[in-house]
């Protein structure tokens, strides 16, 4: 239900900056959560594998556990965020170093988006073909 | 009108706190430092993602052997401390960032970066002498659990 264009007293958020509320804010957030998943993650995974120094028994029964479709599912979204994290990274240098970095940022984000749906369309199908046990 | 001091004398110079003044320039190392180790994590990550998830049997096939398998070569084991050294730095940089971000109260924020640094030192430490220390073939370990080059 938009209002007429020209009654912006209705307009609560200064809409139509350049910024808030567009493509550049919304892949900002997306970047800091994806970071700090993964970020977690990382601990739990250096832990994880640190258990090879223990004993070959205990790094499988504990590895063995993370062989359920749950777990799966998860690395599925893990890796969907680090794919995301990395394409959205090198938009970001490319916004920094490359001159018309700014001006192409929200183009930059659409091809993000597209290499993201491209990886993940090469990866998912063989990861859950492991994980649920089709091949 | 008498003691108006003359308005084009400069103003005397008022005490600013510390953390505005400028103390080297480790904020723009640390931006510099985000972009060059992302582009090198980003190969050594989506490498690491394709053998360990994609080729052969995936997720099914990791084991003790997998990865004993792999720590054999010097390549991987330099590509894992790589890969830990630049990902812990990284990821430690992001979430100082968030924290300073967010966390407004001082002693919240403190709290939060130590436990942070904290966790830092922890993984690093633990996964480089994971690496380094590793033995492939332990004595007294089932056979069956060990690298086929164990028996060899």
């Amino acid at each position: 239900m938009s209002a007429a264009p020209d009654a912006p007293v209705k307009r609560k958020a200064p809409a139509g900056t350049l910024y808030r509320g567009r493509e550049g804010m919304w892949s900002w957030v997306a970047h800091r959560v994806t970071g700090v998943a993964i970020f977690f993650f990382l601990l739990v995974h250096v832990l994880d594998t640190a258990l090879v120094r223990i004993s070959p028994e205990d790094y499988n029964s504990v590895i063995g556990t993370y062989k359920n479709p749950i777990m799966g599912l998860g690395e599925a979204g893990l890796v969907a965020a680090i794919v995301f994290h990395a394409f959205n990274g090198i938009r970001i240098i490319l916004v920094d170093f490359w001159a018309k970095g700014p001006r192409y940022q929200r183009l930059m984000l659409w091809i993000v988006l597209g290499l993201f749906v491209v990886t993940m369309a090469g990866f998912l199908p063989r990861h859950l073909m492991h994980v649920f046990g089709g091949e | 009108m008498s003691a108006i001091a003359d308005p084009k004398a400069p103003r005397a110079p008022r005490a600013r706190p510390a953390r505005l003044t400028t103390r080297g320039n480790t904020e723009l190392y640390g931006w510099v430092f985000m972009r060059a180790s992302g582009v090198i994590l980003l190969v050594l990550i989506f490498g690491h993602l394709f053998v360990n998830l994609v080729a052969g049997e995936g997720v099914k096939a990791i084991d003790f052997g997998f990865v004993a398998g792999k720590w054999a070569s010097p390549f991987w084991q330099v590509w894992d401390l790589l890969m830990l050294w630049l990902a812990m730095i990284h990821g430690t940089n992001g979430v100082r960032t968030i924290v300073n971000d967010y966390a407004e109260r001082d002693g919240l924020r403190l709290a939060l970066k130590c436990l942070l640094y904290l966790a830092f030192m922890v993984v690093v430490v633990l996964g480089t002498l994971v690496i380094f220390t590793f033995d492939p073939c332990p004595t007294g370990a089932p056979a069956d659990l060990l690298p086929s080059f164990c028996t060899a």
